[in-house]
C-alpha cells in the first residue's frame, strides 16, 4: 500500500468539492448508533464499521452516521435508530454487521423497513 | 468488553458526555518496564470529589435511564487482573483526567484491538470535538489529531466518509510503522 500522506487529504479536499458542486449538499437519511458501554459491549461498534463500509461502497453522500449514548434498554443493544427525513424514526434491536449491511441497503436505499429486526417506532425523547 | 480499544471508545464518550472540545488519549507501550499505560484528558465539566470517589462504584451513575454505570470499573477490573491499576484526577471546570497501567506482557492484559475503527467511530459520533490519539512504543511515536486535519481539509467535515477512511489507514499505518505489539 502507497504511504499515505497529507496530499491524500488534499486531494479528497478537492474531491469533496468537485461533488458538492453537483448536488444540494441536502442529507436524506440520519443513522444513530447507540454506543453506551452496553451498546459497545455487544457489538455495536462492529455494526458502526459495516454501516461506514457500506456507505463507503455504495458511495452514498446524503446519508448521515452519528452515535448517541445509552437509552436503558441495554438488554437489547446493539441498537440503530434510522431516520429518514420527515418519517418517523425506527429502532432495530440486536444489530449485528449482517443485520446492519441488510438494514442499508433495503431501508436506508430502498426506503423498505426490515419489519423482524424492529424494536420500536418513533423516538424515546420527547422534541 | 474484551479489548482495550472499546475501553477507550467508551471512557471517551463520558468526556464528550461532559461537554469537552478536546478529548486526548494517549498509549504508552513500555516493554522495558513491562507497562502498557493509557491516559485520557478532556477539558469538559469535571466532576467533584464526591463524584470521583463515587465514579469507580459499578452502582453508581448520573444517567436517569438505569440504575447501573459499568464503564470505569470495568476499565478498573481489565486493569487490576494484570496488576495495573486506574488513577482519576478530576476538577469541576477544568476537566477530567484518567491514567489506567496494564502489565504489558501480563496474560490476561486484554489487546490494544481495533484502535483505528474506535478512533473512527469517535469522530464519526463527535464532529464538533477535537480528538487526539498518540502512541509511543519505545522511542518511535505516532500522532493523530483531528485538528491537524481540520486545517488541512478546510469546509469537508471531518465525518465524511473519504476523511473517515483516510483517518482508519492512518492510524493502521502509523501504528504498523511504530511496531506496535500490543
Amino acid at each position: 500500500m502507497a504511504k499515505i500522506t497529507i496530499e491524500d487529504l488534499k486531494k479528497i479536499k478537492e474531491r469533496v468539492h468537485a461533488e458538492t458542486a453537483l448536488r444540494d449538499g441536502h442529507l436524506r437519511v440520519k443513522v444513530t448508533v447507540h454506543m453506551g458501554t452496553c451498546g459497545i459491549a455487544s457489538g455495536a461498534k462492529e455494526v458502526m464499521d459495516s454501516l461506514l463500509k457500506e456507505i463507503e461502497e455504495a458511495g452514498v453522500t446524503d446519508v448521515a452516521v452519528t452515535t448517541s449514548g445509552c437509552m436503558g434498554l441495554c438488554s437489547r443493544e446493539p441498537l440503530v435508530t434510522v431516520e429518514i427525513l420527515n418519517q418517523e424514526p425506527i429502532k432495530y434491536e440486536y444489530m449485528n454487521p449482517n443485520k446492519m449491511r441488510q438494514v442499508f441497503k433495503r431501508h436506508v436505499l430502498e426506503g423498505e423497513i426490515q419489519n423482524p429486526f424492529v424494536l420500536a417506532r418513533g423516538s424515546e425523547t420527547q422534541k | 468488553m474484551l479489548e482495550i480499544a472499546l475501553h477507550i471508545l467508551d471512557i471517551a464518550e463520558n468526556s464528550t458526555r461532559a461537554g469537552a472540545r478536546h478529548v486526548n488519549i494517549h498509549v504508552d507501550e513500555d516493554p522495558g518496564r513491562d507497562l502498557l499505560t493509557l491516559a485520557i484528558t478532556d477539558d469538559g465539566a469535571g466532576m467533584d470529589r464526591e463524584t470521583l470517589t463515587k465514579a469507580l462504584d459499578p452502582f453508581y451513575t448520573t444517567k436517569k435511564v438505569r440504575r447501573v454505570g459499568l464503564g470505569l470499573p470495568m476499565l478498573a477490573q481489565a486493569a487490576a487482573s494484570t496488576g495495573g491499576g486506574l488513577i482519576l484526577n478530576s476538577e469541576p471546570g477544568k476537566g477530567t483526567r484518567l491514567k489506567v497501567t496494564f502489565g504489558l506482557r501480563h496474560l490476561d492484559r486484554q489487546p490494544l484491538g481495533d484502535v483505528a475503527g474506535a478512533m473512527v467511530t469517535l469522530i464519526a459520533g463527535n464532529p464538533d470535538i477535537d480528538f487526539s490519539y498518540c502512541h509511543e512504543r519505545g522511542e518511535k511515536t505516532y500522532v493523530l489529531s483531528t485538528e491537524e486535519i481540520r486545517k488541512e481539509i478546510e469546509d469537508v467535515p471531518i465525518n465524511h466518509v473519504e476523511v473517515l477512511r483516510y483517518i482508519r489507514s492512518h492510524i493502521a499505518e502509523g501504528m504498523n510503522e511504530i511496531g506496535s505489539e500490543a
